[in-house]
């Protein structure tokens, strides 16, 4: 059924249209004269400034592989992170740790651990999936290079961005 | 007998006026426009292009508040490729820019931008007919955007092409009967009388320092204001500029006339907006707001100082007025086409009639007694 739409009943001031139009451009003028004077904008001047000093706790920037306190390598190369990793950014080649060294019962260290950033989405998948606690999504995200070879952090890169990290490590543990 | 002082005073006036200061202000005002724009919207704009010291050696650049940028953006479009599309009418389309552009430029040739200087007068051609020279020039931009939709032979600036010709119908009879008030008052068309006049009786817009006759001149203010808001209407209309820029209307029509040029041919269109909106400000300023004249500043006959000062005070004027189209255009939303028609056909047209007859009425009223 065909029904009709109630138009709004317009004043004069209204259908004169002028005194909408003026209240307008003072709302504009009002935010023209706040942003002039110094309080109105939040414009942030990128390179000068930076968030980096507040990013938010939950941040996700580059992955990067971190060392306990002692200084070993916490990954084992169980590729768990590779396989997981949506954009398969991540490239291990996993080597055994000799029978004679004092931590033979890990079995395995990556020997080469590489991430393409040209292809990392920073889903942080690697770090959820990670049983070691071996990567982390760090903070840096302005990650730059002038080649695809340079946008490929190697595994000295990657310790190099995750630092030390302390607390529970899971694979030296005897009791496990 | 070729007068060379006049020859040779003409081309200096010539050089100095249109390509020292109005092209710049035309850069400067897309400069404006940016800024503007941006503190509007609680952004900062350009901020960046400065004095580049680095160049030479030098430890920082100076950012300068982002005035460098219209120079950045003038080599960006030179340096861009000038493609002439395959399809197109080449001599409409290589003419188009070219008429977007000019007139604007030639309106500036009558348009009494100061008093005196070295007893020479600051207008290029201090014509009689005056204000129906700007008519008749201004009017011709049309063509360039007309012609550009047509010859682009593409739908979308056909389309532009087609409401820019319909749009100068509707507006271009409103925007000649609004001064025909101000030429019943003043009884001439030359623009640099009428300044003078102005100069000497109170601004067309605010008569009321000048003495004689109070009420005859309170009385005639009003139609005079009513012209003025006619006038400067029709005017945003005439350049294109929102609320009225449906040739544009880069929502709906993509780029509008423009959307098959690129490079120079671009920014010629670009930048010839932007003229016309200091040629159409300087004609309001000349008519309505006392041109070079301020209250307690002489004129040019004072001295070169004050011939300079004059010349300032109405570029200044300009400035002002190019200040409210920026304002206008970040703040308004574009007509509907049916709704533009409707304003000049019923509104605009019809008020701007009413007021002729209101003027004339009180001119005879007065004249009588």
């Amino acid at each position: 059924m065909a029904y009709t739409i109630r138009r709004p009943k317009l004043s004069l001031g209204d259908k004169i249209y002028l005194p909408a139009i003026l209240g307008g451009m003072m709302v504009t003028l009002r935010h023209f004269l706040k942003a002039l004077f110094g309080k109105g904008s939040v414009t942030m001047q990128y390179p000068e400034q930076k968030w980096d000093t507040d990013l938010p706790a939950h941040y996700r920037g580059a992955p990067a592989l971190v060392i306990d306190e002692q200084g070993r390598e916490r990954c084992v190369a169980c590729q768990l992170c590779e396989f997981i990793c949506p954009p398969r950014a991540i490239r291990i080649t996993p080597g055994e740790i000799p029978a004679t060294d004092r931590f033979a019962k890990v079995e395995k260290f990556p020997e080469a651990f590489d991430i393409d950033m040209i292809r990392c989405i920073y889903c942080g998948l690697c770090e959820e999936v990670c049983p070691e606690q071996a990567i982390y999504l760090r903070k840096d995200y302005s990650i730059v290079g002038t080649s695809r070879a340079e946008m490929v952090h190697n595994k000295a890169r990657l310790y190099e961005i995750g630092g030390v990290q302390t607390g529970l490590v899971i694979k030296w543990n005897e009791r496990k | 007998m070729i007068d060379w002082f006049y020859v040779l005073t003409s081309l200096a006036k010539t050089i100095g006026i249109v390509f020292m200061v109005v092209m710049p202000m035309v850069a400067y005002t897309v400069y404006a426009e940016r800024k503007v724009c941006a503190l509007i919207q609680d952004r900062i704009g350009p901020n960046r292009v400065g004095a580049p010291l680095t160049l030479f050696g030098m430890k920082k650049d100076l950012p300068l508040l982002g005035l460098g940028q219209p120079v950045a953006d003038a080599v960006k479009l030179f340096l861009k490729e000038d493609f002439t599309p395959a399809h197109v009418n080449k001599f409409y389309y290589w003419l188009a820019p070219a008429l977007a552009m000019i007139p604007s430029l030639m309106v500036m040739a009558v348009i009494p931008y100061g008093s005196t200087l070295f007893g020479e007068k600051m207008v290029i051609a201090d014509v009689n007919v005056g204000v129906l020279f700007v008519f008749a020039i201004a009017s011709l931009s049309v063509y360039g955007i007309t012609l550009a939709g047509w010859s682009s032979n593409s739908k979308y600036p056909f389309l532009g092409g087609i409401r820019s010709s319909s749009q100068m119908i509707s507006y271009e009879l409103a925007l000649g009967l609004s001064v025909i008030p101000v030429f019943l008052v003043f009884g001439k068309l030359n623009l640099s009388d009428i300044v003078r006049q102005q100069a000497e009786h109170g601004w067309t817009l605010a008569p009321f320092w000048a003495g004689e006759e109070p009420l005859q001149k309170l009385l005639l203010a009003i139609p005079m204001w009513i012209s003025f808001v006619v006038f400067t209407i029709s005017m945003f209309a005439e350049t294109n500029r929102t609320p009225f820029d449906l040739p544009e209307a880069e929502h709906e029509l993509v780029g509008g006339y423009h959307t098959e040029y690129s490079s120079m041919k671009f920014a010629l269109f670009f930048l010839g907006e932007y003229a016309a909106m200091i040629a159409g400000s300087s004609v309001i300023v000349t008519l309505f707001l006392g041109g070079w004249h301020l209250p307690g500043i002489p004129d040019g006959s004072a001295g070169w100082v004050w011939g300079l000062v004059n010349i300032g005070v109405f570029f200044a004027k300009v400035a002002c007025l190019l200040f409210v189209y920026i304002w206008v255009r970040w703040t308004l939303p574009r007509f509907r086409y049916d709704q533009l028609m409707r304003l000049g056909w019923v509104w605009l047209f019809e008020i701007a009639l009413v007021n002729i007859f209101l003027t004339a009425g009180i001119l005879a009223f007065f004249a009588r007694s």
